[in-house]
């Protein structure tokens, strides 16, 4: 008998591998560089009805390739079905779905929120805490830039809502291997 | 070298034999240079028309087929056809013109954006930006389309690109593309479990579809049958990849398929599922698919395996490496072959229960039953013709009832369900195969979507036989009024224009007309001794219902038989 396979498959004890994992993943695809490829990749997910949390797309270190990072939920579609669909495109080079514990990931976003003289220092404290950027001052708002994981976005945001949000630009993740990887 | 003459080599170089298309401002350049082209240039009477040519060509012959069309509404009279090929993975390449450069995005006369707009069904696209990328992208077009999952690949060439003189040496390399590596052969671990599971599987049965055929895989899809007393069934697109005429076939599965093709797929505990793809006219309601079965999913497309049904052994590979490896395997455990006479019985009791049924009583003489037509079709042709067809009724039924025993004879539009592929696709087999008789059994309400091709067929010399199913129906649509839409008609009756004799001759083909059961053969061999194109208008039973059927939405258990026949 060759290594590798069982003595006897008893059909009873075949099963399907799980298709939905029930987390957020982050896909980092990296496609060659040319004309179209983001609608090639836009519109299979449309009209596969996949749908894209956030999308970021760039140049790498190499000019012919670009690498597009997407966000998706991994409970409403499965993400071997959508790796392999975004595969068959043939200007797709590579595909790696960033595990959490092997990956960091951030993502930037302004904020602009209002801000009279009684709780300009209070705003001023949350940027603190969150290691965030004052970037701009103006006479009745604040422009901060927060880097980070998307959840500490989303914290951050929470805490500035209450003070009167004008208006908020978030890139989208971005992702890189941990170590060597 | 002129750019558009580059094309020309470099489609020689491919080995392309014969092309389908219609000139335009945009492409002029092009037809210029295919009047030294040695290929021959079929010109077609709409780029629809040319298109489904293709089709039918590659479908017929296995090579890649080749359509041109100029910019703007020539290209988009493609987009049926190119959505066609994608969903019945055709190997084509369509080559459209484009204006010029310094045009594009201008809303230019006869601009579109055909490469936009045909982004969702094509298997991959090339716009040309520079002429010096025409040959390359020939190259990588032919070698996308017929490799892999076959598909259609669109080539579009702005005209002034075409005109541009440029430097060419003949390609010698074989094409590399970083982004794309079908696999073919297959996970012999894999392999070797699905071996032994089908050794322990007591109600097996092979689903197998066009993958087979697209991989010319029949001979080896035989061995491994053969290797055990395995069922089998196929896919409508599958037809031929095994001989209908063999004890071990079931016929059709799916929504017309028969009734024990559908109770073997309920009832299995192990279905080997080899280049098909679970489609809805297959699987009827997913959650009641096959609940007793185990799956093997073999396709040469990852993404087809767990995309409907899961797959419970998957094997990513190519029909004609797996299975002989598959046969090996299997042979290998030497297994008793005795513990399928159960399951034999049980199949032979419901073929002599449910066989495919019509009333009969009138193929003697008098009304024609469509039914009995294509069995004629059978006799006049001894079951050996390229049989192409059109969508509906008419479809359903020669699929159930000429019997095909062989590969790449039978040609139809199935995943896109296009009305009007029959009379174009049939002009492709036929320049693919002029020595096969090439018969297209049309509908009457699909004949007409695409009779300008009839023009072709005169003046190409493209002898193709035209056996019409006239109902006077759009006759599933009806069928569909009458059984699930309280015989609420509505838009489905095609009174009795044209006159579809004097149609054909207005073209230059010979028209015949037939209302009786009686002449009915003896007309359709008249018609095939005929040297041109002849349309053969049959007379049909006009309310005929197509059965078994599953209707929408339900599962194989609730398949429902014609209401005449009677359990012998």
């Amino acid at each position: 008998m060759e290594a590798g396979t069982p003595q006897v498959v008893k059909l009873e004890d075949l099963h399907v591998a799980g298709q939905l994992s029930g987390r957020k993943h982050i896909l980092s695809i990296q496609v060659e560089n040319k004309p179209g490829v983001l609608a090639r990749v836009a519109g299979l997910f449309s009209r596969r009805g996949f749908n894209i949390d956030t999308l970021a797309v760039g140049p790498t270190d190499d000019p012919s390739v670009s690498r597009i990072t997407l966000t998706l939920d991994g409970a409403v579609h499965p993400i071997d079905q959508v790796t392999k669909q975004l595969h068959k495109l043939v200007n797709v080079l590579k595909i790696r779905d960033m595990g959490p514990e092997e990956t960091v990931a951030r993502e930037m976003a302004l904020f602009k929120v209002s801000s009279a003289v009684e709780n300009r220092a209070e705003i001023i404290q949350f940027a603190e805490i969150f290691r965030a950027k004052i970037v701009d001052v103006a006479r009745r708002t604040m422009t901060i830039e927060v880097t980070g994981s998307a959840d500490k976005i989303e914290a951050f945001e929470r805490m500035v809502r209450p003070h009167g949000l004008v208006e908020m630009v978030r890139t989208g993740e971005i992702a890189i291997g941990r170590g060597h990887e | 070298m002129r750019a558009a003459d580059t094309l020309m080599e470099s489609l020689k170089a491919e080995g392309v034999k014969d092309v389908f298309g219609i000139p335009g401002g945009a492409n002029l350049p092009t037809y210029d240079a295919m009047v030294d082209a040695e290929f021959r240039h079929v010109q077609v009477r709409h780029e629809q028309g040319g298109g489904h040519a293709a089709e039918g060509y590659a479908q017929a012959s296995g090579r890649v087929g080749v359509a041109f069309a100029t910019s703007g509404p020539g290209a988009t009279n493609l987009v049926t056809a190119i959505a066609d090929a994608m969903m019945d993975s055709v190997p084509t390449v369509f080559i459209t013109g484009q204006v010029r450069t310094e045009l594009i995005g201008t809303d230019g006369f006869q601009e579109a954006d055909i490469l936009g707009a045909t982004l969702p069904f094509v298997k991959h696209s090339f716009a040309v930006t520079d002429p010096r990328q025409i040959p390359e992208y020939v190259h990588e077009a032919f070698h996308l389309a017929s490799t892999g999952r076959p598909g259609p690949v669109l080539l579009d060439i702005p005209m002034d690109l075409s005109r541009a003189d440029i430097d060419y040496q003949p390609r010698t390399e074989p094409v590399e593309l970083p982004g794309y590596k079908p696999s073919t052969e297959g996970n012999i671990k894999q392999i070797r479990i699905a071996a032994k599971a089908l050794a322990n599987a007591r109600r097996p049965i092979f689903y197998t579809g066009g993958g087979v055929i697209n991989a010319n895989g029949s001979a080896e899809l035989r061995e491994l049958v053969d290797s055990d007393r395995f069922p089998v069934t196929s896919t409508l697109m599958g037809l031929g990849a095994f001989p209908a005429s063999s004890d071990r076939f079931l016929g059709m599965l799916g929504m017309h398929g028969t009734w024990t093709a559908n109770q073997a797929m309920d009832k299995a505990d192990l279905i080997v599922c080899v280049g098909a793809r679970f489609d809805d006219r297959i699987t009827g309601k997913l959650d009641e698919f096959a609940p007793h079965a185990k799956v093997i999913h073999i396709d040469i497309d990852p993404a087809e395996i767990s995309k409907n049904v899961g797959a419970h052994i998957p094997i990513v590979g190519d029909a004609k490496q797996v299975l002989p490896k598959l046969t090996r395997e299997y042979r290998a455990l030497q297994t008793d072959s005795s513990r399928l006479d159960d399951w034999w019985n049980t199949l032979r009791g419901w073929q002599d229960a449910h066989p495919l049924y019509y009333d009969e009583s009138s193929d003697q003489g008098g009304e024609i039953k469509p039914q009995f037509m294509i069995r004629a079709l059978h006799r006049a042709t001894q079951g050996d013709a390229i049989i192409t067809s059109d969508v509906g009724q008419h479809q359903m039924w020669t699929a159930q009832y000429y019997g095909f025993d062989k590969p790449r004879r039978w040609i139809n539009s199935g995943g896109l369900g296009t009305m009007g592929f029959g009379l174009p696709s049939a002009i492709g087999a036929k320049v693919a195969c002029p020595d096969e008789q090439v018969v297209c059994v049309g509908g009457d309400g699909s004949l007409i979507m695409n009779i300008q091709e009839l023009a072709t067929c005169v003046t190409e010399s493209v002898p193709v036989k035209i056996f019409l199913m006239n109902n006077g129906y759009m006759g599933m649509v009806r069928q569909w009024q009458e059984l699930f839409w309280d015989k609420r008609y509505s838009s489905v009756d095609m009174g009795s224009s044209p006159d579809w004799v004097k149609l054909a001759e207005a073209f230059g083909a010979r028209g015949m007309r037939c209302d009786n059961s009686a002449d009915l053969e003896e007309q359709m061999v008249a018609a095939l001794e005929h040297e041109g194109p002849v349309l053969l208008d049959v007379r049909v039973a006009r309310e005929e219902n197509c059965y078994p059927m599953i209707p929408p939405g339900n599962a194989a258990r609730d398949m429902v038989e014609s209401p005449g026949k009677t359990v012998s």
